[in-house]
């Protein structure tokens, strides 16, 4: 009996403390967009988020995006021969990279990068006083801070998927090419056929919002890190599965609204 | 009294079962030194912190310039600079960006070569040469962070100026330098100034009244003038730096 009462008081501290989360990160949110339209605005700080989030992650997302469309071009030839439709390659390649692939790679892998590096950073200037130093000097730390950085992700994330989605669909010709036995002009041919254009605005659509999410969680976990350098390393920690979770989630939400069956 | 420039009505702050501030009243008049006594960990930076609304106190009210203080409220910050325990420079910026930070947004929103110019003579305000201006935060040692910070406090002449723990770490040479510093700006200025330390000499110093918070309370309020020859025991045993007295410090 008493260990029932007990499990279920836990279960309630956790549900109220989740809901609790979820309020805050909402009136954060709400918070870091009301400034995007409200002067004054912080260029150089959208610059250097540009830069960091943007700029230092193209070659990672360059590598990634290019393995796997080799990767996806080597699969889809082996599962396609079980019913004699080896000549899909192309088009799947192209699809799966451009909708699915293309943005969900890049959102982790901008997570993995930015979100931690954003919530290091912020977490840091909390720990140091550095947050409170902004408020004491008339500035807004979520609008100086979290709306160039999400701006910045926002704008930055579908360039880069876009890079992605045609590094995956070269990795994907590669193998097909010279792997596979393909026609070079035959499967660009078919590739750029095959594509219609909501393929790809789907897919730059999801990777905004992955930038969202990537930007809002690594700046959320900064802002509300612990003391000390425990509280930095759990912020960074956070940041990154957090986001990770939400990028995989939303990416099924937005795939039924965008495809629904 | 002056009409008071901070005002502390029965103030309580917790921290889950840490009850940092029991019940703290205290008032700060215009132009007075005021001078935070307390040993390390009995909750003077957060004190600070719920005048300043960085925090928010559980209980009692707080006002600044005699009004209520609610949401955080830039034109209510333009009038108050802060010196942070721990300097709390932006590392992503250079020394003098730090300190025409204020200059350079809000209303003044000064062209930066003018900031500029103003941060350098901030900076040799506080015995810094301008070669300084362009290194970051990073290459300074304690004591020129502490510097930076002042200079940063002041760069937009505040008529209430927060020190917190100034001289804390440094050695006793600079501690003296620092203590100079802060009571010329502060008379010359003619500034309130509220000043965090367990430094009696700092104390004696720099201000002109003192409060000694102890156990989450103020529990000895007087002239800074006669801390030397006070009798009540919290006291004594700060002046005397002494283990034995009312305060046990847990080592
Ligand atoms: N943000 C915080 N969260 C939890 N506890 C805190 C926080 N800030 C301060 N404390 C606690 O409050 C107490 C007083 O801290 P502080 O005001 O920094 O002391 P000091 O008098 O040395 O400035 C300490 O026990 C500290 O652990
Ligand atoms: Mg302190």
């Amino acid at each position: 009996m008493h260990r029932i009462v007990l499990s279920i008081r836990w279960v309630g501290r956790l549900t109220i403390r989740a809901c609790a989360g979820v309020g805050r990160f909402t009136i954060f949110t709400a918070h870091a967009f009301s400034h995007v339209f409200r002067p004054p605005f912080y260029f150089r700080e959208l610059l250097n988020a540009v830069l960091a989030i943007g700029y230092f992650s193209l070659p990672v997302v360059a590598l990634t995006a290019l393995f796997a469309g080799g990767a996806l071009a080597l699969q889809i030839y082996a599962g396609g021969s079980r019913f004699d439709a080896q000549a899909t390659v192309p088009s799947v390649v192209a699809i799966g990279m451009v909708r699915e692939l293309g943005p969900v790679l890049c959102g982790l892998m901008v997570a993995g990068r930015a979100a931690s590096a954003i919530a290091a950073e912020l977490a840091t200037m909390k720990v140091t006083d550095q947050i409170d130093a902004l408020t004491t000097l008339s500035t807004d730390p979520v609008k100086f801070l979290v709306t160039p950085r999400v701006v910045a992700a926002a704008l930055v994330m579908p360039v880069l998927t876009g890079v992605g989605d045609i590094l995956g669909i070269m990795g994907g010709y590669l193998v097909g090419v010279y792997r596979l036995g393909f026609n070079s002009a035959a499967y660009l041919q078919t590739t750029l056929q095959f594509l219609q254009r909501p393929d790809v605005t789907s897919g730059l659509a999801k990777a905004a919002v992955f930038g969202l999410i990537i930007a809002l969680v690594g700046c959320y976990f900064g802002m509300n890190s612990g003391r000390g350098a425990k509280g930095v390393g759990r912020a960074t920690t956070g940041a990154v599965a957090a986001s990770s979770a939400l990028i995989i989630a939303s990416n099924y939400v937005l795939t039924e609204i965008f495809f629904p069956a | 009294m002056t009409d008071p420039v901070i005002e502390l009505t029965e103030v309580g702050k917790s921290f889950g079962s840490n009850r940092v501030l029991r019940n703290i009243s205290l008032t700060v008049g215009h132009g007075e030194s005021f001078a935070l006594i307390g040993s390390s960990g009995t909750g003077k930076s957060v004190a600070i912190k719920c005048i300043l609304g960085l925090m928010r106190p559980d209980t009692g009210r707080i006002s600044l310039f005699g009004r209520e203080t609610g949401g955080r409220d830039a034109a209510m910050y333009d009038r108050i600079g802060m010196l942070f325990q721990e300097g709390a420079l932006f590392d992503s910026m250079c020394v003098w960006h730090n300190v025409a930070f204020r200059l350079m947004r809000g209303e003044r929103k000064l062209a930066p070569a003018r900031a500029k110019e103003i941060a350098v003579r901030k900076l040799e305000r506080v015995g810094l040469g301008a070669e300084t201006a362009d290194l970051y935060p990073s290459e300074l040692s304690g004591g020129m962070k502490k510097r930076v910070g002042l200079a940063r406090a002041i760069a937009t002449d505040p008529e209430l100026i927060f020190f917190d723990e100034p001289t804390t770490g440094l050695d006793p040479i600079r501690a003296t330098m620092i203590n100079d510093l802060i009571r010329g700006i502060v008379t010359e200025s003619g500034a309130t100034a509220v000043t965090i330390t367990h430094d009696m000499g700092s104390v004696m110093k720099i201000s002109n009244r003192a409060g000694l918070l102890h156990a989450g309370e103020i529990v000895w309020l007087g002239s800074s003038d006669t801390l030397k020859t006070e009798s009540n025991p919290f006291i004594r045993q700060f002046v005397e730096g002494s283990s034995e007295g009312p305060i046990s410090v847990a080592i």
